[in-house]
């Protein structure tokens, strides 16, 4: 069984009907109940549960306290490669997009990753464009074998893998993957992801679960907001991670929810999430499974990460750069290698200091290499 | 009278055990711990970041508690092995506080694993205090893999619900002979004392402590529950009468038949 197989019960799924059937009672019962339903979870995102945001956001600052403490996990991303053979549309990377491509050599791989600990990180999340040709799994795996000097847990965020492969990057010290399906509406993938590996939708909706398979200890999916209604998507994305919390039971799963921001090359977005929509999504997420992990990047505003910081975040993102190389670089300052822009630039100190003001303790370390 | 909870080599000056996850920062760990003469401390490993200067939660335990890291992260009595040996390397002593769990939703521990870490660590000489699910034949087993006090939960980690397997933990306290630890579920003072009442040797509590709106004060609330708790228990207490005595009792013909 696929998740495919739970997604398929939706393809003609009515959500405005849905939408239109929502009660008032129906949203009080569900943000009081301790095991909402998938519709439950779905009422919550709905319009008709607007009047009850700050109800939800009660709820879910307290389920978060419970589950979480006052606690945020932070990391940094790491981008050795920008080589990309997918061309999709809303990305910076786009194989047709004449952008400098760059692959760090071991020796530059080595300095950024020293450049970074000295920050105080212990995890890192190493990235790079989509490229088997240039960036291959023996070199991401040297590169793994250069970070473990640094960092006590490593993440990729890189080309969806075979089942073998993931085995390799767990026994070679690897515990966490991310992996964004970006969009669960079948058109709209089609249609955004127009060439390269990455066009192949159903091998990458089952990438978690081959890595969950090889006992992957974290695994960070999302959708892209900004492709598709945002509503039926983080639907979703609930059912997803919900799936697969039942059926990994002893992996950890989170979520991400990047907005989309702008981009090399001239793609728009269809439709922009606003600002009260995300906290809408991320109170319903919290509400329906509370123990998932919701990371919050640096694509948002440093003020909007501060507001959003007590209703259900637990990791974001410091000093990051999406640039090859952007830790250690200073000549790149017209982000000509980058995947997108990021807009809160505060440093991992300047991050330490905010949270910790806010009453948050920072956690650096979380996992290492057992 | 003298009332010291003994286990291995240790007497330990206090029977409230706490744990340092959650608190909304390092600094004020330090506080909880003084605030209610804590001796035995629980640590994460996983959290332990020994080349930081300033981020190392050790730095912030006081030289005169007990340290015992626990196995937080193990999906399987090899990974709680694993972890447990890096502790003892990295200078973290032998006690440890095993917790396997394969169940990322409820939390709930994994008993036929936690008993094969707690035999393969007794044998390399830790002092193992297993965190399981309260079941009879696992406890035993648990002691006789050499376990030196067994911690069932009350109710799931988290949830504050107070000591909702009263009536399993009740004949773990009958039966088991080691020191029985309540870890996980207590959410109040109250619910603490209850498990004192009782007749648990200690309880273990984290979450309670570490949202409240005050934690030192609350952890200094804890530790007076806990000792009312176990006072009550050592002073014997009444028994619970549910209905008013029968003023016409059953065996009332016997006195009769005497006084006839």
């Amino acid at each position: 069984m696929s998740f495919n197989d739970i997604l398929k019960n939706y393809e003609n799924f009515d959500i405005q009907k849905f939408f239109a059937s929502v009660r008032p009672s129906m949203i009080q019962k569900a943000i009081d109940s301790n095991n909402v339903s998938s519709d439950q979870f779905l009422s919550l995102l709905s319009s008709s549960a607007e009047p009850f945001l700050e109800q939800m956001a009660r709820r879910a600052h307290g389920l978060t306290c419970q589950y979480f403490g006052k606690i945020i996990q932070l990391y940094t991303p790491m981008y050795v490669s920008n080589f990309c053979e997918n061309e999709c549309v809303y990305c910076g990377f786009n194989r047709t997009n004449k952008i400098q491509r760059k692959k760090l050599s071991f020796d530059e791989v080595d300095r950024e990753a020293k450049f970074i600990s000295k920050t105080g990180l212990k995890h890192i999340l190493l990235l790079t464009g989509s490229s088997r040709t240039k960036s291959p799994v023996k070199y991401i795996k040297q590169c793994v074998e250069i970070l473990k000097k640094y960092f006590s847990s490593i993440s990729l965020e890189i080309y969806t893998l075979t089942q073998d492969e993931y085995r390799e990057f767990v026994a070679c010290g690897v515990d966490g993957l991310t992996i964004y399906q970006e969009v669960y509406d079948k058109d709209v993938y089609g249609s955004v992801h127009l060439a390269g590996p990455k066009a192949d939708y159903l091998f990458r909706l089952d990438a978690p679960e081959r890595a969950l398979a090889e006992k992957m200890r974290t695994v960070n999916i999302g959708v892209l907001l900004g492709l598709s209604n945002w509503q039926k998507e983080s639907f979703l994305l609930g059912l997803h991670a919900q799936y697969l919390q039942n059926k990994f039971f002893d992996a950890e799963i989170s979520i991400s929810l990047p907005r989309l921001r702008p981009a090399q090359g001239d793609f728009k977005p269809k439709c922009i999430v606003q600002d009260k929509e995300i906290v809408q999504m991320i109170l319903a997420f919290r509400i329906f499974l509370p123990r998932l992990g919701v990371t919050l990047s640096t694509r948002e505003s440093s003020e909007f990460r501060e507001n959003m910081l007590p209703l259900g975040i637990t990791r974001m993102s410091a000093g990051s750069t999406t640039q090859v190389g952007g830790h250690t670089a200073i000549e790149d300052e017209n982000n000509i290698t980058a995947q997108f822009e990021i807009s809160d630039k505060r440093d991992v100190g300047e991050m330490i200091e905010f949270l910790e003001k806010k009453g948050y303790q920072p956690v650096l370390k979380d996992w290492m290499a057992i | 009278m003298s009332d010291i909870l003994r286990i291995d080599d240790q007497n330990l000056k206090s029977r409230l055990f706490i744990g340092t996850g959650k608190f909304p920062s390092k600094r004020i760990v330090k506080d909880v711990l003084i605030s209610c003469d804590a001796h035995v401390v629980t640590v994460a490993l996983r959290r332990v970041d020994q080349d930081s200067d300033d981020e190392n939660i050790l730095d912030y335990i006081p030289k005169s508690c007990l340290l015992m890291p626990n196995t937080s992260g193990a999906r399987n009595a090899e990974e709680a092995v694993r972890i447990a040996r890096l502790a003892k390397s990295s200078g973290c002593g032998s006690w440890i506080k095993i917790e396997v769990i394969s169940d990322n939703k409820y939390l709930l521990p994994d008993n036929m694993e936690t008993i094969k870490a707690t035999e393969i660590l007794t044998k390399e000489g830790f002092v193992v205090l297993p965190y399981m699910s309260p079941d009879l034949m696992a406890a035993k087993r648990l002691v006789d893999s050499g376990a030196k006090a067994i911690m069932p939960l009350g109710a799931p980690i988290g949830s504050n619900r107070g000591l909702k397997t009263k009536e399993l933990v009740r004949i773990l306290i009958n039966e088991i002979e080691v020191p029985v630890i309540v870890d996980a579920g207590i959410g109040s003072p109250a619910q603490a004392a209850e498990c004192m009442e009782l007749g648990c040797d200690a309880v273990l509590v984290n979450t309670a402590v570490a949202v409240a709106k005050d934690p030192v004060s609350m952890a200094r609330a804890f530790k007076l529950a806990v000792e009312a708790g176990r006072l009550a228990y050592l002073s014997g207490l009444g028994p619970v009468i549910k209905k008013a005595d029968a003023s016409s009792p059953l065996t009332g013909f016997l006195r009769e038949a005497q006084k006839a």
